[in-house]
């Protein structure tokens, strides 16, 4: 895995050389170095020297296609895992940017690491992580462990059936085995034959520790709308004080703006602080999306999302 | 008198069938339960999912969407977007504990008061199923409609 890392991060180095040198592009959106372990930073390289800044590794965990909104006007060369590049599509279908304008640098991904996982692993605070083979190696003031990667993976990763980024301009490294590790969402199966008042008070008590930060918004790539409704004053659909209930009308809002709009990539669920379960509520709309209208997010260029369209034949058994 | 409890239901009726087979119920003398307070949109397509969280969140009991049936909406289309909505949030609803029926939909058309004044009806009935909506409403704020203790304004 390490070799392979340290393969992609060359090849993603040498393109992000040749795009700047050419001038193809204007910056390279990438992921680099960052002073915390376990942790890697977005980095925007305008010249060809910058380039060595770029790093690949197990925990390149944003979603870079949240950055496009703020370089409308540059041309932008962009490194994408699987769920970037159905972001970027799910985008283009709703005319984000020009098609020309981005330059897709995409990397079969090895599923991202959990870094709290990790952190709930040890005991004491982590100083230095690195990979080594299948291995994540911790080492802290007086303990050095190694944990099995596959067992640290976020649940967005585990379920993800397109890891390898699909309609991009170059891809770097060889395209991964697209099953998921595990076969359907078990969470949401399980979380599914709970009762209505067992579920919904998973729902209370998940949302009720939000603090109302919005990083879960300001993270998706999706969520770009000038005026968020949260933020609407007229008219103004939410109160800004910390009622339970607001609590809830933001996160169902917006989980359901997501509605056929959502790759999957968990990155609103790795944004919040206060460990807010989110990719459950998110995950489902896909699935239903699935289930009524076959649609799935960033597969198809072509195919509008499902709730901007219809079908004459559309299901309506619920309806009287 | 002892007071029984009454569900309040909002109904959010499209003004080119909907609306239209309401008051033909009412110019034809058809008798429907007066739970329902009506909002006029002018399509059924025009509902945003908000509006039906907003009521459910300000203490209505039940919400009740209805437009023109499948190819007779006078915006061509907007009946049918509207049944992509309505089906994504009321699965969303139900998956999050929410009684799913809270959230009804129906087509009625300008002709069908009878079935305007049935599928109040049932509503209705579901409705007084279920009792008084408790989860998601907003207590504390006395600003917000439906406070405990405090006569409801609509």
């Amino acid at each position: 895995m390490e070799e392979r890392s340290k393969a992609i991060q060359d090849r993603i180095r040498d393109k992000a050389k040749e795009l700047l040198s050419k001038k193809a592009v204007d910056l390279i959106i990438g992921f680099g170095e960052w002073t915390l372990p376990l942790r890697t930073t977005p980095i925007f390289i305008r010249s060809p020297e910058g380039v060595d800044r770029l790093i690949w590794n197990s925990f390149c965990e944003n979603n870079l296609a949240t950055y496009l909104h703020k370089f409308a006007q540059f041309k932008v060369g962009l490194v994408v895992k699987g769920c970037d590049a159905r972001s970027i599509i799910a985008l283009s279908l709703e005319k984000r940017f020009k098609p020309d304008q981005l330059f897709l640098i995409g990397v079969p991904c090895q599923r991202m690491v959990d870094r709290r996982k990790v952190k709930r692993a040890v005991k004491g605070e982590i100083l230095r992580a690195y990979e080594q083979g299948d291995q994540i190696i911790v080492e802290g003031e007086d303990f050095k462990k190694a944990l099995d990667r596959n067992n640290f993976l976020y649940p967005s990763c585990q379920v993800c059936t397109h890891r390898t980024p699909s309609q991009v301009n170059a891809l770097v490294g060889d395209p991964v085995e697209e099953s998921p590790l595990t076969e359907t969402h078990p969470e949401i199966m399980e979380f599914e034959k709970e009762s209505p008042e067992e579920r919904w008070r998973f729902f209370e008590k998940e949302s009720s520790r939000c603090i109302r930060c919005y990083a879960c918004r300001e993270v998706c790539p999706m969520c770009y709308c000038n005026e968020c409704f949260v933020d609407s004053s007229n008219p103004k659909w939410i109160d800004k004080g910390p009622s339970p209930s607001d609590l809830e009308f933001y996160h169902i809002v917006r989980a359901y703006h997501q509605t056929g709009r959502c790759s999957g990539c968990g990155a609103c669920e790795r944004a919040c602080p206060m460990e807010i379960r989110l990719t459950y509520l998110t995950q489902k709309l896909n699935l239903d999306v699935k289930e009524l209208f076959d649609f799935e997010t960033g597969i198809d260029k072509e195919t509008l999302p499902p709730l901007s369209t219809y079908e004459m034949e559309d299901k309506q058994e619920f309806i009287k | 008198m002892e007071k029984t409890w009454e569900p309040k239901i909002l109904a959010f009726l499209c003004n080119w069938c909907s609306y239209a087979g309401a008051d033909l119920a009412g110019t034809s003398r058809i008798q429907y339960p007066p739970n329902i307070r009506v909002i006029r949109v002018p399509c059924s397509g025009r509902i945003n999912p908000l509006f039906i969280l907003k009521a459910l969140q300000s203490g209505i009991d039940g919400v009740l969407v209805s437009g023109c049936h499948p190819g007779d909406c006078h915006y061509i289309s907007g009946n049918y977007i509207g049944r992509r909505k309505s089906a994504t949030l009321k699965r969303f609803l139900e998956y999050l504990g929410i009684e799913g029926e809270r959230v009804q939909f129906s087509w009625v058309s300008a002709a069908e008061g009878g079935k305007f004044s049935q599928v109040v009806g049932e509503v209705v009935q579901d409705i007084k199923k279920l009792g008084s909506a408790k989860r998601f409403v907003k207590k504390e704020n006395s600003r917000s409609l439906g406070v405990e203790g405090q006569e409801k304004t609509f």
